[in-house]
């Protein structure tokens, strides 16, 4: 029950980064390869403020928050106004760079060690213990950011970012001010990377810097493009599929050690087979690349 | 003569030695359609995108009502009051042909991400309002049995014909079309220019690029010939028609 619980658990803290991530790589074709970058702000913000500093949990959230916003607005500002394959090789600058502070700022940090013994998430008084609690908040932070997409994509705002997806150029011709559009969703999913990072440290009870790598990143936009681009229920998932399935693999008794290479080979397998015979993902609406 | 509405001065641009635009001054008053005539490679559409702000201007000035428009970013020179046509026809092909024209609608409070969460229910109002108005613009152009079909699902001239119809969703007082008729049926040809004749009396100023002579002496009271990027002469349809130096062009 608690296994089942804890992939549950995985699996709607990377919804929550899915849907989210959606919403700049599915709708307005926006590829990014920060979002462990993103996810590394709110982890360590919670670890290092509730270990160090004794903040409260929720209060150690909105400053992970608060630092992801100043980061993707000060990265988005420059790196939106670049082109297309240009911005993706900027948000992988921006993910080498968080990598490697959170590897060598060891006084902050904790360098390579990380932070052990982050405390539980705790609101009103109530502990989101692993199991069923740790469940129910992960669960819930993974259903506001899909009521928030869909609501945004249901709007006149969402039509401008399926617009912009498909012709920037024809949508500035139309008045919209297409970087406000791009710099809005690209921080409100990096806000939202932030409160799952949050989220993970204090449900693991443990963060350093192996959980946000490039391979992170990759594995967060493997989700939205095997999922299915623009669609919010294909981001769900996608992420209960690539979270879920490499667990299979225990069971038919593979060593943990052999099942991380079998993963690694499973993405490839799975991304190569999307770009082949199905490249708007399971449940997607566009083609990722035309 | 109505008022003046856009006033582009000596215009130059080139691209490595190119002289797309050489010295380039046109004036197009309220309630006017003009044609820009000229063969391929004259600078016609290179001044369009000069005057949208996707290209800048190396030199000159343009203004629409007095106020400048060079080397602003697109969406703030469309704010002013200017919508344009692509040659190679652009649309949101995915979207319904409704999307296609709200997205030009102007003053929607629900493209703002506040608006999205804070202001939700006025956005949903003034939506419905914006899908009342689009219905009825449709129902103009002829297109209403379209509605709800991806722009994708158009005939090519159907096409054409909704790019007119999302510039003037726009509300815009100038409107730059590029090729509007070229490659379509005869009887869609008809339409959309009795839809551009129809403009002036709509309030709305046109530049029209076109290589088919006809159409141009039909809609437009004054016709402007480029040749190599620059102003060879203007006047009425049959003035510039019958000017030895255009005759000359187009024979070559």
């Amino acid at each position: 029950m608690t296994y089942i619980a804890h992939i549950l658990v995985m699996a709607s803290i990377f919804s929550t980064i899915a849907v989210s991530l959606n919403l700049t790589a599915g709708h307005s074709g926006l590829i990014s390869v920060c979002q462990a970058a993103f996810f590394a702000v709110g982890a360590y913000s919670t670890a290092i403020l509730t270990t160090a500093h004794g903040w409260p949990w929720e209060a150690s959230v909105c400053a992970g928050a608060c630092v992801a916003i100043a980061v993707s607005l000060c990265v988005g500002r420059v790196a939106l106004r670049l082109g297309q394959q240009t911005f993706v090789l900027a948000t992988f600058a921006l993910q080498m760079i968080m990598f490697h502070v959170l590897q060598n700022w060891s006084d902050v940090t904790g360098g390579a060690l990380g932070i052990p013994g982050v405390p539980m998430a705790s609101a009103v008084g109530l502990q989101a213990s692993p199991g069923l609690p740790a469940l129910l908040l992960a669960g819930s932070a993974a259903v506001f950011a899909v009521l928030c997409v869909s609501h945004i994509t249901r709007t006149p705002y969402g039509r401008v970012l399926r617009g912009i997806r498909e012709d920037e150029p024809l949508m500035q011709s139309a008045c919209k001010n297409t970087l406000r559009f791009k710099l809005n969703v690209f921080v409100l999913s990096a806000v939202f990377a932030s409160i799952s990072g949050s989220i993970y440290a204090s449900y693991a009870g443990y963060v350093d810097p192996s959980s946000f790598t490039i391979h992170d990143s990759i594995f967060m936009l493997a989700i939205v493009i095997i999922g299915g681009t623009g669609s919010t229920r294909g981001a769900v998932l996608g992420a209960v599929v690539l979270v879920g399935f490499p667990e299979a693999l225990r069971f038919v008794g593979m060593s943990s050690s052999v099942a991380a290479n079998v993963r690694q080979l499973l993405y490839g397998v799975l991304l190569v087979g999307c770009m082949l015979w199905r490249p708007q993902g399971l449940l997607g609406k566009y083609p990722m690349c035309e | 003569m109505d008022r003046l509405l856009l006033k582009v001065e000596n215009v130059h641009k080139a691209f490595d030695g190119v002289k797309a635009l050489n010295d380039v001054s046109v004036d197009i008053r309220h309630r006017e359609v003009v044609g820009m005539i000229g063969p391929n490679g004259a600078g016609k559409t290179t001044l369009f995108n000069v005057l949208t702000g996707f290209l800048a201007a190396d030199q000159g000035t343009a203004t629409l009502r007095g106020q400048n428009i060079l080397r602003k970013p697109p969406h703030v020179i469309a704010e002013t009051g200017i919508a344009r046509t692509f040659q190679r026809l652009r649309l949101i092909r995915h979207l319904t042909v409704l999307d296609n024209i709200l997205l030009w609608r102007r003053g929607q409070p629900g493209e703002r991400m506040v608006n999205v969460f804070f202001r939700w229910r006025a956005s949903a109002k003034k939506e419905a309002e914006n899908r009342g108005a689009a219905r009825s613009l449709l129902a103009d152009v002829g297109l209403s049995e379209k509605t709800n079909d991806p722009a994708d699902n158009l005939s090519y001239g159907q096409q054409k014909l909704l790019s007119l119809a999302c510039c003037l969703a726009s509300g815009a007082e100038l409107l730059l079309l590029d090729e509007p008729v070229a490659g379509i049926a005869p009887e869609m040809i008809e339409h959309i220019l009795s839809i551009i004749e129809g403009l002036p009396a709509r309030g709305r100023s046109v530049m029209l690029i076109e290589h088919n002579l006809d159409a141009v002496a039909r809609v437009c009271s004054r016709v402007v010939f480029m040749d190599s990027g620059a102003k060879v002469c203007e006047g009425t349809p049959q003035e510039v028609r019958n000017d030895p130096r255009v005759i000359e062009a187009y024979i070559d």
